[in-house]
């Protein structure tokens, strides 16, 4: 099966189900994702998802021992927010009442609900109780076998938290910026904060089906860490990372329909990973790549403007990186000897400093301080009105 | 006749307090807070009018931020009742401006300087209001009054620390409030941010505002405040700088740890 089907839905009825249903939430996570990001309470959710485990276990469970289906999929996920909720009750708990930080807090919790998933599910299966085959699906998901009921449980999931996502945007900006003064412009801090983990529980619950608990926290953090390679504004960081999140669960979906047994939710995962890698490398500004560019531009203008200076001031260079610039420049030759251009530029970069020495007397409190180094051309950080007036304050212009 | 004429005397004096209490942008009175059993607030009263600007001063630890926030409710009080315009401050919030230390939040939060002052105005906005141009001139505005207009669009983690207070009091500005509490705002900063916001806080008390800053250097209190407010645990001394930072009053705040005023 070719990707391309795959990617624009033609790849039968239960393929389609789960391309749209991982997209949806993929752009909830993503955006709710970076409220967790946002707020530093991204760990919490992945207590928050691992102790949904022993919620399952429990509630099919009940559900056999009452007659019922245990593999009813609104029951399974009552079950897995209920212990969800207690969980984080119990990280929120070990907290406040106690010495202990939460990341310590977060490590216990987490390892302990799991446990007791763990154990219920050996149970289950050692019990032989009906086709218990279904439910370790929820770990790394499974979505073979998708219902319609089921993609449409997701979907109103997830178009409910986005709606939510858009009405708590600035309170959340508020808490997650300054939470005190928050406080006393009377947002209520803690009632966000339950918003913010209900939202990223109710993620986490309607992702067990695609993704799986172990790895739903990756859904709601990458997203949310790409987008910060895009953006330094974290309203804008919200819809990049909703928008990564469902290219994200889209493609993922589409890739892992293109050849027989590919793990859905683990696929989805990767191409998050790869969303990141690239943005985390090639992100215009932000990215790795561009910042060892200016870095390394910065360093080009900072041997030029210094070999000029020597130039005018008729004193050796002996930096091999200066010299490398400056013979670039065609400054000197060769043999290190300046050229006519060479003496030009020099002699303006010396002009141009004694004109940056009477800025910084005379703007002291100026705000563009900062560029008063004669590493940006003195023309872009002053206007030739002010540069007339140094000149007139330096007496005789420098003869070029 | 005299036990009368002291009742009434003493009726006139319980009338005029309640006045002031009523007039005063924010009154305090008998402000307890502990952590544990131990008061870092004890029994405090205090009264801050419209027009003036106060200084907290008083040695480390002595509860200078904790009064500022336990009477906005960022830490719980023990006893004590506190009134912002006569009314409790749920009801007076958006008369009230809050600046915050700035070393209070991490500035690797992805905003731009404009982003800041504009958090100023979302209390106002509600859930679904819509960002306007009167909102946007009203965050130019705050940002030129404090000389950060061409700031507004670098990111906060680039700022230098004095910047960082000047956007700081820039969001408060922008609330356009009736009382401004301020913790440390010179601390740390720059020589010109230090002039910028004094000067701007002059301006608001100069238009009716009430001014309250937690400071640190005495040796400016003189210059730049009306009045002080001597605390260490409980209040020491208060009123106009002259007759509350004394030799007597810093003696008795800082214990032997400080000599005179020009330490």
């Amino acid at each position: 099966m070719d990707l391309w089907h795959a990617l624009t839905l033609q790849a039968g009825y239960n393929a389609s189900l789960v391309t749209v249903g991982a997209a949806l939430l993929g752009g909830s996570a993503g955006a709710v994702g970076s409220f967790l990001f946002l707020r530093k309470r991204v760990l919490v959710s992945d207590a928050v998802a691992h102790a949904t485990l022993p919620g399952i276990g429990a509630a099919f469970l009940i559900m056999a021992a009452l007659g019922g289906d245990g593999r009813a999929l609104v029951g399974l996920l009552v079950g897995a927010a209920a212990t969800a909720t207690l969980g984080l009750l119990a990280v929120e708990g070990i907290v406040r009442h106690t010495r202990l930080g939460e990341d310590v807090a977060i490590g216990a919790v987490l390892s302990v609900f799991f446990g007791i998933g763990v154990v219920l599910m050996t149970i289950i299966q050692s019990a032989g109780l009906g086709a218990p085959a279904g439910l370790e699906g929820f770990l790394m998901g499974a979505t073979a076998g998708m219902l319609w009921a089921e993609a449409m449980l997701i979907a109103a999931a997830a178009a409910l938290s986005c709606l939510c996502v858009i009405l708590l945007r600035r309170p959340v900006l508020l808490v997650a910026f300054d939470a005190e003064y928050a406080t006393v412009r009377g947002v209520p801090v803690g009632l966000v904060d339950l918003a913010i983990m209900g939202l990223a529980m109710a993620v986490t619950v309607i992702g067990l089906k695609i993704v799986g608990l172990v790895l739903i926290v990756a859904l709601l953090i990458i997203p949310a860490v790409t987008a910060r390679f895009w953006t330094d504004q974290a309203e804008r960081l919200i819809w990049i990372a909703a928008a990564l999140g469902a290219v994200t669960g889209w493609v993922g979906t589409a890739l892992s329909a293109t050849a027989p047994n590919l793990p859905t939710g683990p696929i989805i995962v990767l191409m998050a990973g790869a969303l990141f890698a690239v943005s985390l490398m090639f992100a215009p500004r932000r990215g790795v790549v561009a910042s060892l560019l200016h870095q390394r531009q910065f360093q080009i203008r900072v041997h030029r403007r210094q070999g000029l200076l020597s130039l005018a001031r008729t004193e050796p260079i002996f930096d091999p990186t200066t010299l490398k610039v400056l013979r670039r420049d065609g400054a000197i030759r060769a043999d290190g000897v300046a050229t006519d251009s060479g003496r030009a530029q020099a002699a303006r970069a010396l002009r141009d400093e004694h004109r940056f020495d009477m800025a910084r007397k005379r703007y002291p409190d100026d705000p563009r301080q900062v560029h008063f180094d004669g590493l940006t051309p003195i023309e872009q950080v002053l206007t030739l009105d002010e540069i007339a007036a140094l000149d007139a304050a330096l007496g005789q212009p420098k003869a070029l | 006749m005299n036990l009368a004429l002291a009742t009434q005397n003493g009726q006139r004096a319980d009338n005029t307090r309640t006045l002031r209490a009523q007039s005063a942008a924010l009154s305090i009175q008998g402000l307890t807070v502990s952590y544990g059993s131990n008061p870092v607030v004890f029994s405090l009263d205090a009264a801050f009018e419209p027009g003036r600007m106060t200084a907290i001063i008083g040695p480390n630890g002595a509860g200078k931020s904790t009064t500022l926030k336990a009477c906005l409710g960022l830490v719980p009080k023990l006893s004590g009742e506190v009134r912002f315009f006569g009314r409790p401050l749920r009801d007076n919030r958006a008369r009230v401006a809050y600046v915050p230390q700035r070393n209070s939040v991490d500035w690797a939060f992805p905003a731009r300087v404009a982003d800041v002052v504009a958090m100023g105005l979302y209390p106002g906005l509600g859930l679904l209001g819509r960002f306007s141009g009167a909102h946007r001139a009203t965050v130019a505005e705050a940002l030129s009054q404090m000389g950060m207009e061409a700031f507004a669009e670098r990111q906060i983690g680039q700022l230098s620390g004095g910047q960082q207070q000047r956007v700081f009091l820039a969001r408060a500005l922008a609330q356009r409030a009736d009382l401004y509490l301020l913790d440390e705002p010179l601390a740390g900063v720059d020589a010109a941010t230090e002039t910028a916001i004094v000067s701007v806080l002059h301006k608001l008390r100069d238009e009716g505002k009430a001014i309250v800053a937690v400071h640190h250097d005495l040796s400016t209190v003189p210059e730049y405040f009306d009045d002080a407010l001597v605390i260490n645990r409980r209040a020491i001394a208060a009123g106009p700088v002259a007759q509350s930072v004394t030799q007597a009053n810093l003696q008795e705040a800082y214990g032997h740890r400080l000599g005179p005023l020009d330490a």
